[in-house]
């Protein structure tokens, strides 16, 4: 497909990484003319260097032969006019709009301006936050089949029924139609066979439905109670949509932030926080505020040092979750190094969103991608296919296809049912099938198979 | 730096050329010329084996900067030529090493100057192999490269960056590799039609098929000794043409390709590119007058001597060493304008001296309004400062090299006039010059030192001077650069 991306800041760079590997053209359009060079040197792409508000740089960039148009500037204003500039072309338009009154009327301007996507990056990350917090035992959760399969991800701790166990004699856990897929080891990953003995400490990831979650939980002796309380320290776009959420999902909240005018605004905003005006980076404060008696820290300043600071001294006191945003893309590996306990990065959140959005336009043509996760500092992906049905592997039983190494089929979702895929399973048209995978670079769901 | 990737890099060339040397051990079978069709063999079967073997191991770090591809692409071009000498000389055709090299060079930098001083007593497979240089060369050998890599992230860029001919590589679409292959479709489609033209025209084949290959890489080696002397004026003047439709931006065939034939006339470059040639072949038709019977001969080789000289192709029809010295002179001059940037030509390139040009305009103009603001323009867009920077670095490092190698290759003592048209035609890829390096003389008498010279003025008229300055700076080699 031919995208075009208005804006080179972070996400939009995120976004052409993903998309140029996945072999879609891309020219990317801004204002900054040594960022575009660069982006166009880094990666396989075309840059137009020009204002993507005036219609003939698009034109250049373009426009008329391309399927997507993504904004994703600085500015709401711009990356709305970009898409209205538009209207007329055939393309899809996908702006990020951040501005909470913009927000709030983004149904007018899908209607009016034909913008086929709105999406704000602060909000999708307290959207995310909200799901760790309703499920704390899982340092991470991912959703296939629009939320109909889960990829859980768990650290097995000392006590734990697994820890020294080979995978095949986990019994007590196959009533629930669960299968361990990846397994995190100090550095290394594994894709686990049944004789893979699973030890302490290792972040175990399977896929399950949504539904019998908690029971698996329970089952491994893991407490999945929702957060009941929880402090946010730092209340810019994203703390501000998820004390909005929390109280909406009848959490108890209290917040603190250093700016008092904001915290007067909170106030009024959201009558049922608790606002606290101080320095949330002030230990004294945090114990004056009884930061051990919370269910959750929430580490969401507008500086990714000082979250992750106050998120290791949390770590220690707090009873169920600590979550930390962080802004910075680069720096993947070495915050996964620090054993925080979840990340959350609105930019990427968005930017997964995004591609979320044009993998499922692309998907029209084949067997493509439809979602993609990748874990342990990339190394590991849990992909999400949809069988395109005129696909070769429809109808061919599991145990006579020749995979390669390192892939495994992890789970089949057809007509809202999830089947854990034994031998003799096969393919059908339509169905979701979810595999994971150490071996990188899948575009189709036929790339599993060693040719 | 990444030697690894690096490394592979030249392997993947060698693999191109060792691929590419099938197609003389072809000719060589036509003419029933086993000993050196069983040489050239053997030589095309070890590059594959090395190619091939080399680049099954991918590296793992694949990823380069600017400075590994100025290096890649500087390396692979004395790596092709090193290749491409060994077959001349095993065949024993061009014993000496100095002069193979000299040759091939000239044959990949689309140079066509010649060491040999009978052309006609080569083997057809060597005659074959020299031309294909000039057609391999024209559009360069990574670019073909690039076609076939397995292209994942946008590094090729930086190959692409430093092999190109001009001052900035504007991509056609947005991957490199598609590119690559438009760039390769539109050269081929001119050759093809060149060839088909010039057939229909009554030329043999094997003349056809090297002189349009000649013609498409600009590079201008001839098989007969008399250059284009003896083909009919109808076929010089297909020759004439195709060698100033080479001489063109193929973004303006690539903006007719996709119907924006208004932005292909619009293009400034090669508006003056064309106003050029008009001009000198109007000049020189009527300075050269006397000399010929009647006018439409005159401007017959007018137009194919400017057309040949201005793109760097250099064929000739007559001997320019006898035309009077105002024509003379435009055509010294014309060398150094050089064809259009994005074309097969060398030369300085018409766009910078555009760019020159109208930088030397506003700055007379500032002198005489010191507080008048105004911008250089090209195309309707404003030439950045940084464009114009590289413009003069370019245009420096330049005339550095020239005059460098002029002084060493006077050492010889020939004619001045011989020695400055020798490095002009080498660093500009021409191939014949003045004098005792004139269109029917050749570049044999020079001695080694003098040979090696030009063979580097020529590589760095090619690759446009800066990747072989690296090469030659010792900071490039230091470990921890």
């Amino acid at each position: 497909m031919q995208i075009v991306i208005v804006g080179c800041g972070k996400v939009g760079r995120y976004l052409v990484r993903e998309l140029s590997e996945e072999n879609h053209d891309i020219t990317i359009v801004d204002l900054d003319s040594d960022s575009v060079r660069n982006t166009a040197l880094e990666y396989d792409v075309m840059g137009v260097e020009g204002n993507g508000t005036s219609y003939t740089t698009l034109e250049e960039a373009g426009i008329k032969t391309a399927d997507i148009l993504i904004a994703v500037t600085q500015s709401d204003e711009v990356n709305l006019l970009c898409c209205f500039m538009v209207k007329k072309e055939k393309c899809k338009t996908i702006a990020r709009v951040r501005n909470p009154i913009y927000s709030a009327e983004s149904e007018i301007f899908k209607q009016e301006l034909g913008i086929s996507m709105i999406i704000n990056p602060e909000r999708e990350g307290a959207a995310e936050m909200l799901r760790l917090l309703q499920f704390p035992s899982a340092v991470d959760i991912g959703s296939f089949a629009k939320g109909k399969i889960d990829l859980l991800s768990f650290r097995v701790n000392k006590n734990s029924i697994l820890a020294g166990r080979k995978v095949k004699d986990l019994t007590e856990l196959q009533k629930y139609q669960m299968l361990i897929c990846i397994v995190e080891r100090g550095k290394e990953v594994y894709i686990p066979n049944g004789d893979f003995v699973i030890e302490e400490s290792d972040i175990v990831s399977f896929i399950a439905h949504p539904g019998n979650a908690s029971r698996i939980f329970r089952e491994l002796g893991i407490f999945t109670n929702a957060v009941k309380s929880a402090i946010i320290i730092g209340m810019g776009q994203t703390g501000y949509y998820l004390a909005e959420m929390m109280i909406e999902a009848g959490m108890k909240v209290k917040v603190i932030d250093i700016d008092k005018k904001r915290c007067e605004e909170i106030a009024m905003d959201i009558p049922g926080a608790d606002v606290i005006y101080g320095d949330g980076s002030d230990v004294k404060l945090l114990d004056e505020e009884h930061i051990e008696m919370m269910d959750a820290c929430i580490c969401s300043t507008n500086i990714d040092e000082e979250n992750i600071i106050i998120s290791l001294y949390a770590r220690e006191k707090v009873r169920k979750k600590v979550v930390t945003k962080i802004s910075h893309l680069e720096f993947n590996n070495v915050i996964q190094s620090l054993n925080l306990d979840s990340v959350v990065n609105p930019k990427e959140t968005t930017a997964e969103s995004i591609l979320l959005y044009v993998r499922a336009m692309s998907n029209t043509t084949g067997s493509n991608v439809q979602t993609l996760y990748r874990l342990k500092d990339d190394s590991v992906e849990a992909i999400e296919f949809i069988v395109h049905k005129e696909s070769e592997l429809i109808g061919i039983q599991l145990k006579d296809m020749k995979l390669k190494d390192g892939v495994l089929i992890a789970g089949i979702m057809r007509n809202d049912k999830l089947i854990i895929p034994g031998g003799t399973d096969s393919f059908e048209a339509d169905d979701s099938v979810v595999i994971a995978t150490i071996n990188k670079g899948f575009l189709k769901l036929e790339d599993i198979l060693e040719r | 730096m990444n030697y690894r990737m690096v490394s592979y890099i030249l392997l993947w060339v060698v693999k191109v050329e060792g691929l590419f040397l099938f197609l003389p051990v072809l000719i060589g079978l036509i003419y029933r010329e086993y000993q050196q069709t069983v040489i050239f063999l053997i030589c095309a079967v070890i590059y594959c084996a090395i190619g091939f073997i080399g680049t099954h191991f991918k590296p793992k770090n694949t990823r380069i900067f600017q400075k590994e591809g100025f290096v890649a692409v500087a390396l692979s071009w004395i790596v092709i030529s090193i290749f491409g000498a060994l077959p001349f000389v095993i065949t024993k055709e061009i014993p000496n090493f100095i002069d193979a090299l000299f040759e091939i060079v000239s044959g990949f930098t689309t140079t066509g100057s010649s060491i040999l001083t009978d052309v006609e007593a080569l083997s057809h497979v060597c005659l074959f192999w020299r031309s294909f240089s000039h057609w391999l060369g024209g559009m360069g050998v990574l670019v073909f490269a690039l076609m076939l890599f397995p292209a994942k992230d946008g590094s090729h860029m930086y190959l692409m960056r430093a092999e190109s001919p001009g001052p900035d590589v504007s991509k056609f679409v947005p991957r490199v590799k598609d590119t690559a292959i438009i760039l390769y479709k539109i050269y081929l489609v001119l050759t093809i039609a060149e060839i088909l033209i010039l057939l229909f025209s009554g030329m043999h084949w094997f003349d056809t098929l090297c002189i349009s290959m000649g013609t498409a890489g600009t590079g201008g080696f001839s098989i007969l000794a008399t250059g284009c002397a003896t083909y009919t004026a109808v076929q010089q003047w297909v020759i004439t043409i195709f060698m100033i439709l080479f001489g063109v931006n193929f973004s303006f065939y690539y903006f007719i390709l996709c119907k924006k034939a208004g932005l292909a006339l619009k293009m400034e470059e090669v508006r003056a590119y064309i106003g050029i040639i008009i001009a000198a072949v109007a000049v020189i038709s009527v300075n050269i007058l006397s000399i010929y019977d009647n006018i439409g001969e005159a401007v017959r080789h007018a137009a194919f001597q400017v057309g040949s000289i201005i793109t760097t192709t250099g064929y000739a029809t007559t001997d320019f060493n006898l035309w009077p010295a105002l024509s003379k002179t435009i055509l010294v001059v014309l060398m150094f304008i050089g064809a259009c940037a994005g074309s097969t030509g060398g030369g300085l390139k018409v766009s910078r001296i555009v760019i020159m040009m109208r930088t030397v305009k506003r700055e007379i103009y500032r002198t005489i309004n010191p507080r008048r603001v105004k911008t250089v323009q090209m195309d309707g867009k404003t030439v950045s400062d940084a464009q114009r920077h590289s413009v003069s670095v370019y245009i420096s490092a330049y005339f550095l090299v020239f005059f460098i190698s002029f002084i060493v290759v006077s050492i010889d003592g020939f004619s001045m006039e011989s020695n400055f048209t020798a490095v002009a035609s080498a660093i500009n890829n021409i191939g014949p010059g003045l004098d005792m390096v004139g269109p029917m003389g050749s570049f044999a008498a020079y001695g080694a030192i003098s040979k090696l010279v030009l063979t580097f003025d020529m590589l760095a008229g090619r690759l446009e001077i800066l990747p072989m300055l690296i090469l030659l700076s010792p900071s490039l080699w230091k470990r921890r650069a």
